[in-house]
């Protein structure tokens, strides 16, 4: 060995054995802005080789509702983080302009709305479950919900699917 | 930054092995360095690279998994398929770039 000689390059640990690793996320509200944290959460699991399951519940049933995924709306009601006067937020037209404004900031750093994000998800491998109890409390039947949901399950089932898994609640 | 040896040339790399210097990498040390993490290039693999390479100088950072699927036109699913699990990660790591920043 010379004192010239060079190390040789490190290997990232690409296969380091996360595939053990597991993840639950359960979305539990339908508005726009609470939809996306456990999107971008679970997207970014999958890519990292981490086993992913979300589980729809309540009103994050909007979410994969065919008819309200792509219209979810963000209110700035009650919402001290706005900084805006309380008083003004619950005037007419206050929601779906905000609903705009926040569709408008997050296309502007390009990140897919709702429907494409859940199907970007779904092609990574992401597992989406709907709640039993919150389908048959709202009369929504597997044929309304969106068609990558993989079935309603029990909370039993959920029971069995998050065995290992760290649990996401959203 | 620290240097270090690939395929007996001297080049730049961090802590986990990722090259830091764009001008050092060439598509043979891709071939390289993709075999070392288990990866055979086929002309499918190097288009997702090189839209990474010409991105980066673009953009001046390393295009998220996204992006690629949605600006290079290589679906999701088949850029799992090309580089397994960690996708975003090993296309930036064979194309001798930084790993993605974005969260998207």
């Amino acid at each position: 060995m010379t004192l010239t000689e060079q190390r040789e390059a490190p290997l990232p640990a690409f296969e380091d054995d996360e595939t053990d690793r597991k993840l639950m996320i359960i979305c539990s509200k339908g508005s726009l802005d609470m939809a996306y944290p456990g999107l971008v959460l679970a997207n970014a699991a999958l890519g990292e080789g981490i086993e992913t399951h979300i589980f729809f519940t309540f009103w994050g049933f909007d979410m994969i509702n065919k008819e309200t995924m792509g219209h979810l709306k963000f209110t700035p009601v009650g919402n001290p983080a706005t900084h805006m006067p309380t008083m003004l937020m619950g005037l007419p037209g206050m929601t779906a302009f905000a609903t705009h404004m926040m569709k408008k900031q997050i296309e502007g750093i390009d990140i897919p709305d709702v429907p494409e994000f859940m199907e970007m998800i779904s092609d990574s491998g992401g597992h989406l479950w709907a709640c039993r109890m919150s389908a048959d409390m709202m009369h929504i039947g597997e044929d309304e919900l969106y068609d990558r949901v993989e079935g309603i399950i029990s909370a039993s089932d959920f029971m069995e699917i998050s065995e290992g898994a760290q649990v996401i609640f959203i | 930054m620290a240097t270090a040896t690939l395929m007996d040339r001297e080049v730049h790399v961090d802590d986990e092995g990722f090259l830091t210097e764009y001008d050092e990498w060439d598509e043979e040390l891709g071939t390289y360095m993709a075999e070392r993490i288990g990866i055979e290039m086929t002309p499918r693999h190097w288009e997702a690279i090189r839209f990474l390479r010409s991105d980066f100088t673009e953009q001046g950072v390393t295009p998220t998994l996204r992006r690629v699927s949605t600006s290079a036109a290589i679906p999701t699913k088949e850029l799992f398929t090309l580089f397994p699990k960690k996708p975003a990660k090993k296309m930036a790591y064979i194309a001798g770039l930084p790993k993605p920043a974005g969260c998207v």
